[in-house]
């Protein structure tokens, strides 16, 4: 394989692989802060329910039973970053690092514990990828598309709703409004305090489920840090995409591609491993700081007092 | 017996005053004790739950931590890295800048470091020493310089930009180690640092180091400069109400580039203690999170340089004492981080702290 080989078909197939566990990090990321309360979060939660998903197979042997558990943990965890900040008015970016620490030292404990070995869990039973069968026919798009995890189509669907519910719906123009003007919202008659905890745990639940990605969906098994700091890529793909459902997943493309093209590059092993895992970190760097002048955030992320 | 006699008077003389201060300095501290004490009532549940005795795991966590001269000497060890990712911490929110990169800085900091240690052969001390602390120091500040003029320039919030960074830090010395400085062998090490570039231990046979010196005496420069200094206020007042400062003349901007630079510098020269003190080469992977316990051990110090010093303590006698309890009972390590993390969200909601007390009350 030579650097021309790099660009194929393939490399599209990984870059929509790639691309789903940040957008759906990122669609969560979106929930939380249109209600007004940044998630930094997001990198533990999606560890801890990485970890989560495998544990359920393992015990189980279904790894679907693993991502409805991935999902319900990440509710789990958005839950309690609800509480601690919308009810206690906790500082969110401290609630935030508290959760992403948790997931850092939890995730290895448990696997000690289960699998003996804080590195990495046994192999699982993980979600094998479908065929959809007129797609597949489909020349290059067939081939991008057609034989993936169901979870990367969830992905795609889960953008578009989002960004449906978001703008084209009561309870979107509700959580919007909750986020932007919450003493108008409040006014209107919107409970602040539940449309916040609804956003947050949505926010977990997404979360949870681009973490379980990762280690059913892609691999199939959990290993020490396994995220590698996509919950912070995932917030600048929200960043990069203004917030918007849609705009994300074009964003997370984007990083997707980075880290398709990073492990390709590895594979060729023309540079060292170290040098190529850099790029999708300075990256996300460089698209922060070449968009986010022109990106205003949807609330001011205070904590709301009524009154 | 006089002389004591006349001394002891004299200290009940300024007694009422300084007991005050104590008194207030405790209640200052209360919600951060109580988060402690809640992590830890937690961590116990975590360790029972998991088939673990939790007195024993504590008591044997305590008995490797304080219980010889050789444990209080390797908790000191453990607790001097912490205190400077802590004041580094303190430091940039102080100014109102979230630097939670400071694992990367302290990395960054320490390969400079040992880079410059491993150079220059046959330097005095005098001069060996004080220029690889410089070298970590401005690695560690440079690392610290790049989220902060993303910030005051483009507005890229440093929460993301520091944290991404500390990637780059990781895998750039990872390279580093690995490749063109890596000692022969299979650990990814540089050679050890020339004998005049390393910093003496004061208390052999602990790995306790002269930066152990160095972080207190920082503790004492960081208090000055915030308390003291011109700069310590624009930080201080750029901190509290930016806008507010902005109109009264302070550069904001430039407040928070200096304060992240500092504490970049900070965080750095702390990795530079470590590689010249404690390990006398820089190793990969020889942080197991100093800079996340930084961060937890600010937030529990009240943001206060001297409570960074007692929660520094706290959290290197986790990691010293955290060694013995997995020897003897096997518990895992991870529940240091756990029990860490615990804290962290106990000291986020100081609202939830006082509203468990009142619950007690209410209860009993």
């Amino acid at each position: 394989m030579n650097i021309i080989d790099i660009i194929n078909v393939g490399l599209f197939a990984a870059t929509l692989r790639m691309a789903t566990p940040i957008t759906l990090a990122a669609l969560g990321g979106i929930f939380s802060e249109r209600v007004g309360v940044v998630n930094i979060a997001l990198e533990g939660m999606m560890l801890t329910s990485a970890f989560t998903g495998v544990a359920i197979s393992y015990y189980t042997g279904n790894p679907w039973l693993g991502v409805l558990a991935a999902v319900a943990v990440g509710g789990l965890l958005g839950l309690i970053h609800a509480i601690l900040t919308v009810t206690f008015k906790g500082n969110q970016i401290v609630s935030g690092t508290g959760i992403n620490i948790f997931a850092l030292g939890f995730t290895p404990y448990m696997s000690q514990i289960i699998w003996a070995s804080r590195g990495a869990s046994s192999s699982v039973n993980s979600i094998k990828a479908i065929s959809i069968p007129i797609l597949d026919d489909i020349p290059i798009i067939g081939e991008i598309l057609g034989n993936q995890t169901p979870l990367v189509y969830v992905m795609i669907v889960l953008a578009f709703i989002a960004q449906f519910v978001l703008f084209k719906t009561p309870i979107g123009l509700r959580i919007r409004a909750v986020g932007e003007h919450p003493a108008a919202a409040d006014t209107a008659g919107i409970s602040v305090v539940r449309v916040k905890y609804l956003g947050v745990v949505v926010s977990g639940m997404l979360a949870g489920l681009g973490g379980v990605f990762l280690s059913l969906g892609q691999l199939s098994l959990f290993t020490w840090g396994m995220t590698g700091g996509r919950g912070f890529i995932a917030l600048a793909a929200m960043i990069f995409g203004r917030w918007m459902p849609l705009g994300a997943f074009g964003a997370s493309l984007m990083f997707g591609f980075a880290d398709a093209l990073q492990m390709r590059i590895q594979s060729l092993g023309l540079l060292p491993p170290q040098m190529v895992l850099m790029l999708p970190y300075i990256l996300t760097i460089v698209a922060l700081a070449g968009v986010v002048r022109k990106a205003t955030p949807p609330s001011d992320y205070k904590p709301y007092d009524k009154g | 017996m006089t002389e004591m006699g006349e001394g002891g008077h004299r200290e009940i003389g300024l007694s009422p005053r300084l007991l005050a201060e104590i008194r207030s300095g405790l209640m200052r501290m209360l919600p951060q004790v109580i988060a402690v004490v809640a992590a830890f009532i937690v961590g116990a549940v975590v360790l029972a739950v998991t088939g673990y005795d939790p007195v024993d795991a504590y008591a044997m966590m305590l008995r490797g931590a304080f219980g010889d001269i050789y444990g209080i000497g390797q908790t000191l060890t453990k607790a001097t890295p912490i205190i400077f990712t802590a004041l580094a911490f303190l430091f940039a929110m102080k100014s109102g800048l979230f630097n939670i990169g400071a694992e990367g800085q302290l990395v960054i900091g320490a390969f400079a470091a040992a880079l410059v240690g491993i150079s220059f052969d046959g330097l005095p001390a005098l001069i060996h020493v004080p220029l690889a602390l410089l070298a970590g120091a401005l690695a560690g500040g440079a690392w610290g310089f790049i989220p902060a003029v993303l910030k005051a320039k483009l507005g890229a919030h440093e929460v993301i930009t520091t944290m991404m960074l500390s990637y780059v830090a990781t895998y750039l010395t990872s390279y580093m180690v690995n490749y063109p400085f890596k000692a022969p062998g299979w650990v990814a090490q540089t050679v050890p640092l020339d004998p005049s570039a390393q910093l003496p231990r004061i208390l052999p046979p602990t790995q306790l180091s002269a930066s152990f010196i160095i972080a207190i005496i920082l503790v004492a420069l960081t208090y000055i400069i915030l308390q003291k200094t011109t700069l310590g206020y624009e930080v201080r007042a750029s901190g509290l109400n930016p806008v507010a400062a902005e109109s009264g003349g302070i550069n904001v901007k430039r407040t928070m580039i200096i304060a992240l630079v500092v504490s970049g510098a900070m965080a750095g020269l702390g990795g530079a203690g470590e590689v010249m003190g404690v390990h006398d080469r820089f190793i990969e992977g020889f942080s197991p999170g100093y800079g996340w316990d930084g961060l937890a051990v600010a937030l529990v110090g009240g943001l206060h340089p001297v409570g960074v010093v007692i929660a520094a303590i706290l959290f290197g006698a986790l990691r010293s004492g955290g060694m013995t309890m997995t020897r003897v009972t096997h518990v895992p390590l991870d529940i240091v981080v756990i029990l860490q993390s615990l804290v962290i969200i106990f000291v986020a909601a100081p609202m939830l702290i006082r509203y468990l007390l009142r619950w007690r009350e209410h209860k009993g």
